[in-house]
């Protein structure tokens, strides 16, 4: 059955139906599902040779694609077409992945559900009432309901894990700098990374280990060659896991979250693990700190959209009046939120105030994981604290920021974080967070494939995948 | 009333690296075809990095200490974020906070006197596009296009502390500046090209009260002359003013070419808030100690390096080795020269006055003239075979044709007759055919000479010695 296959169920078959099978697929659900922008047409779809010949993959539609338009899901980019390939795409090309469609996301990768696109909401395959998370919630959505056997998001505060949470999926932000920016439009550019949302966690490794590594386009990421495959089945017999106690002081906490969370720990003890609660003063600034840098380098990332070069361009008499209304009608409120509020915070009479205090905060949040991490081989955290929601129910920005609660602190520390489903809440999937050291990528993971080896909730250590009924 | 002048200089300079700042698109940009020098980069497509090009670091670095700045071991990009449609990213990477270099200094030679010009501080960042308006002006304009060939072109702000005191001064600084560009060979350094650029802040102490005029900051000097022209224009705006008792507004002004004024641009009111932030596409630049030393091992002998050696070894006039070492070419035309002539003065004197002028109008390309030229130039004088007037009169051909001056002077006939027995033959014959003017002459009227040296002159077409003419008339008259 396509739709629950893994890269590695491919691996094992005749591979030259699987892109027909997948656009059939996206065919019969995506009208309801909702999960992509852009859909190719079998034609148009490069296959290279690789060792990943024909495997159909999905992209998150603010990562570049050359002559494939790419959107962020804005009207100030809805015909934009770039002429270039990030450079993730060009290795998953190279690998011979098939690339068969761009998916949903809140605008600029700005939310966590999805319903900020400018152009449709995405549905959760698990419930199709609920939101799929965000902002990666179409390639989310496509994995879980098995449009694709795997898929790119991005990760800025919370993007790939939390939408994997939940649809019930894998989804990893690795460390930061470890895999290439080119091509992913920014948003925070200190905080994003790209990271694989797939069906195993054995697969998120096998497209870490394609897509990890310096890139001379990107100076930001490091020179180091990661094994990620050969130690995922090794266990965690020994390993110390750190529970901040922010987890438990967290009133928004849901309680069958909180359940599963529990559980999980006593799997974890179970399987050889020490797990011990640890304080992290620091950790509850993560979210107000994330909510004054994220901004701030999003207003500048932002700026290029002026209607200058490509794009939408509203024609006005001058200059100021084209610029003001070009990205007033191109960009949609939560963008215009942010822009306006990290505008604010950059600016000289406030920056000492907003922007350098969050930096030091950022600091000793790093200071204080590194700490934790130098007696502890992981922290772990439920992904969010509560699971899909109804679609429209959260409207107070602020509720909806209180959602990143958990996922924030990796990226403004740059250290790795997976998210694997471990059972539900409310019929819901939920997620647990595995985080690491800074470049212990490969150890989240082999503890991510213990969990998910060993889970109840899984069978024959497979996750299990919802039937999208249309 | 007694007024001072205080002027601080905003430079900038168009490195000429091969590659951008940023991305692998030549650095070399002048007059191509719009928009051909361009990538995903440096037109800020959605998702484009910019990577840092080692050799304009090494480029920024060198001139750091030909200005005796200190490097900074560490420094960092920061982004200047503001709207306009040449800058694609609307932002420009620069550095704001963490500076390349700080600290230097340039001295500058003003009227025979050295005057020390202190360097603030010396930054990387990238050049903007250009537009170009469909119309008469900019307001005027039916719409604007956007070449965005220069988006990225590395450049070198320099900003020196306040110390300059007059726009001669300004020009002075820039002209050196520019001097030292050159023989970096780290930029072409022309203004008219826009590879050097400068804007001044200009401000008029009123000394008998004590009181400080407004600074006003002028734009648009796209040429040394103008740098000197708008600021003694600014100079004299701000005097009148604090005559009048008033002040100027804080503004900045832009150099007007049609009117030759200075004319508001933008009011203090309408100053940007630029909200710089650390870049976070770039990790700091971190320059170690054995970078700084290669590169100071590597640094050519400076103007006023060789104006002292130029003094010292060949015992010239400081004028004139500051002259000759202003352009490291001409200095080492000039060494070439007299190690064939073995005569530093004469060489000097020839290059600095009869080849300096022809250098003027010689457009570009290689140079036709040769050390060859000057040696031999030098030589033939010396051995009276040609007069220094008629050594004057061959030089264009010489400088624009590259023939050897023994070749223009044989084809030209202009060779020196120092032959006596000829010059006597002719002597004796214009004396026959004047009579008159001999008994003049004898009567007591002796400065009838000149009058049979013309003729003898005339009939040689001026290649007589003119000496070897007068002692040989002498004695035919007087003998």
């Amino acid at each position: 059955m396509f739709q629950k296959m893994t890269i590695e169920d491919c691996l094992e078959v005749e591979r030259q139906d699987l892109v027909k099978e997948s656009l059939k697929e996206i065919e019969r659900v995506d009208k309801v599902l909702k999960s992509f922008i852009t859909v190719l047409d079998e034609e148009r779809i490069e296959i290279d040779e690789g060792p990943f010949k024909g495997i159909p993959i999905a992209i998150k539609d603010n990562i570049v694609t050359k002559d494939v338009r790419t959107t962020c899901a804005s009207k100030i980019l809805e015909n934009y077409v770039p002429p270039y390939d990030a450079t993730v795409v060009r290795k998953l090309k190279k690998a011979g992945f098939a690339i068969v469609g761009k998916t949903n996301l809140d605008e600029f990768a700005m939310g966590s559900s999805t319903e900020r696109s400018a152009f449709f909401v995405t549905r959760n395959p698990w419930d199709l009432s609920c939101v799929p998370g965000g902002s990666s919630g179409g390639s989310a959505a496509a994995v879980a309901s098995g449009e694709v056997v795997a898929a790119l998001g991005s990760d800025t505060g919370g993007s790939v894990r939390q939408p994997a949470a939940f649809c019930g999926i894998v989804g990893f932000k690795p460390t930061y700098g470890l895999v290439s920016r080119y091509g992913l439009v920014a948003f925070a550019s200190s905080l994003d990374q790209i990271g694989p949302m797939t069906k195993s966690v054995k697969d998120a490794a096998i497209l870490m280990q394609i897509i990890h590594g310096r890139d001379p386009l990107d100076s930001t990421t490091v020179d180091v060659k990661m094994d990620f495959l050969s130690h995922i089945e090794q266990g965690i017999e020994g390993f110390r896991f750190a529970v901040p106690v922010e987890v438990y002081e967290y009133e928004g906490l849901d309680k069958e979250v909180a359940e599963r969370f529990e559980e999980c720990i006593k799997l974890i003890e179970k399987l050889g693990g020490k797990v011990e609660r640890v304080k992290i003063p620091t950790l509850k600034y993560a979210v107000a700190t994330y909510y004054v840098i994220a901004p701030a380098e999003a207003s500048s990332n932002l700026a290029r959209y002026d209607g200058v070069k490509y794009g939408l361009r509203v024609e006005k008499s001058g200059l100021k009046e084209t610029y003001s209304v070009t990205r007033t009608m191109g960009f949609g409120e939560e963008v215009r939120r942010r822009i306006v509020l990290g505008t604010f915070t950059l600016s000289a009479t406030y920056y000492e105030a907003y922007f350098n205090k969050a930096q030091k905060v950022r600091r000793l949040l790093a200071n204080d994981l590194s700490s934790v991490f130098d007696q502890f081989d992981a922290i772990l955290t439920p992904t969010s604290p509560i699971p899909a929601f109804k679609i429209g129910s959260i409207t107070d920005p602020l509720a909806y920021y209180l959602m990143d609660v958990f996922t924030t602190f990796a990226n403004l520390a740059g250290v790795p974080a997976l998210s694997v489903p471990f059972g539900f809440a409310q019929g819901l999937p939920v997620g647990v967070q595995v985080v690491g050291k800074r470049f212990e990528d490969p150890k989240v993971l082999r503890i991510g494939r213990s969990i998910e080896k060993f889970s109840p909730y899984n069978e024959n250590g497979r996750i299990p995948l919802p039937v999208v009924r249309v | 009333m007694r007024f001072k002048t205080v002027i601080g200089l905003e430079i900038h300079v168009q490195l000429s690296t091969e590659t951008k700042a940023f991305c692998s698109c030549t650095a070399n940009v002048f007059e191509i075809p719009a928009n051909t020098a361009v990538c995903p980069v440096c037109t800020g497509q959605p998702g484009a990095l910019p990577v840092v090009n080692a050799e304009m670091v090494d480029y920024a670095i060198k001139l750091a200490l030909a200005l005796n700045c200190k490097v900074n071991e560490y420094s960092r990009f920061d982004r200047k974020n503001y709207f306009y449609p040449d800058l694609p990213k609307g932002y420009q990477i620069s550095q704001y906070f963490y500076p390349l270099a700080v600290g230097g200094h340039l001295d500058i030679d003003v009227d025979g006197t050295t005057k020390r010009v202190r360097i603030r501080r010396l930054h990387l960042e990238e050049d903007a596009g250009k537009l170009m308006h469909e119309g008469d002006s900019i307001t005027q304009a039916r719409y604007s296009l956007v070449d965005m060939n220069r988006c990225g072109v590395p450049l070198v702000e320099i900003v020196t502390e306040p110390d300059l005191s007059s726009p001669r001064e300004a020009r002075i600084f820039t002209e050196k500046l520019r001097s030292i560009l050159r023989y970096l060979k780290i930029s072409s350094g022309d203004m008219e090209k826009g590879a050097l650029r400068c804007d001044a802040n200009i401000s008029i102490v009123d000394l008998d009260r004590n009181v400080s005029s407004n600074r006003v900051e002028v734009k648009n000097m796209n040429s040394f002359k103008f740098i000197e022209k708008a600021l003694e224009y600014e100079e004299q705006r701000i005097k009148e003013a604090l005559v009048r008792g008033e002040n100027v507004e804080k503004e900045t002004r832009g150099w007007d070419l049609s009117t030759k004024t200075t004319v508001s641009m933008r009011g203090k009111e309408e100053e940007s808030d630029y909200r710089y932030f650390p870049e976070p596409d770039i990790p700091p630049i971190v320059v170690s100690k054995e970078r700084i030393e290669k590169l100071k091992l590597s640094l050519p002998e400076l103007p006023d390096q060789k104006k002292q050696r130029f003094a010292r070894e060949y015992g010239l006039p400081e004028y004139d080795a500051s002259v000759l070492t202003a352009d490291e070419s001409i200095a080492n035309f000039f060494e070439a020269c007299v190690r064939l002539s073995g005569k530093p003065k004469e060489t000097s004197n020839w290059i600095m006055t009869e080849m300096l002028r022809e250098m003027k109008e010689f457009e570009s390309g290689e140079l036709k003239i040769k050390p060859e030229h000057i040696a031999e130039l030098i030589r033939l004088v010396d051995r009276g075979e040609i007069s220094i007037k008629t050594a004057k009169e061959i030089f264009p051909e010489m400088f624009r044709t590259g023939k050897m001056p023994i070749q223009i002077v044989e084809e030209r006939g202009l060779k020196q007759l120092s032959d006596e027995h000829a010059i006597v033959e002719i002597a004796r014959k214009v004396l026959e055919e004047n009579p008159h003017v001999v008994s003049q002459y004898k009567s007591g009227k002796t400065n009838v000479i000149s009058f049979f040296v013309g003729q003898v002159m005339k009939q040689t077409k001026g290649t007589a010695n003119p000496k070897l003419v007068n002692d040989v008339l002498r004695r035919l008259l007087e003998g």
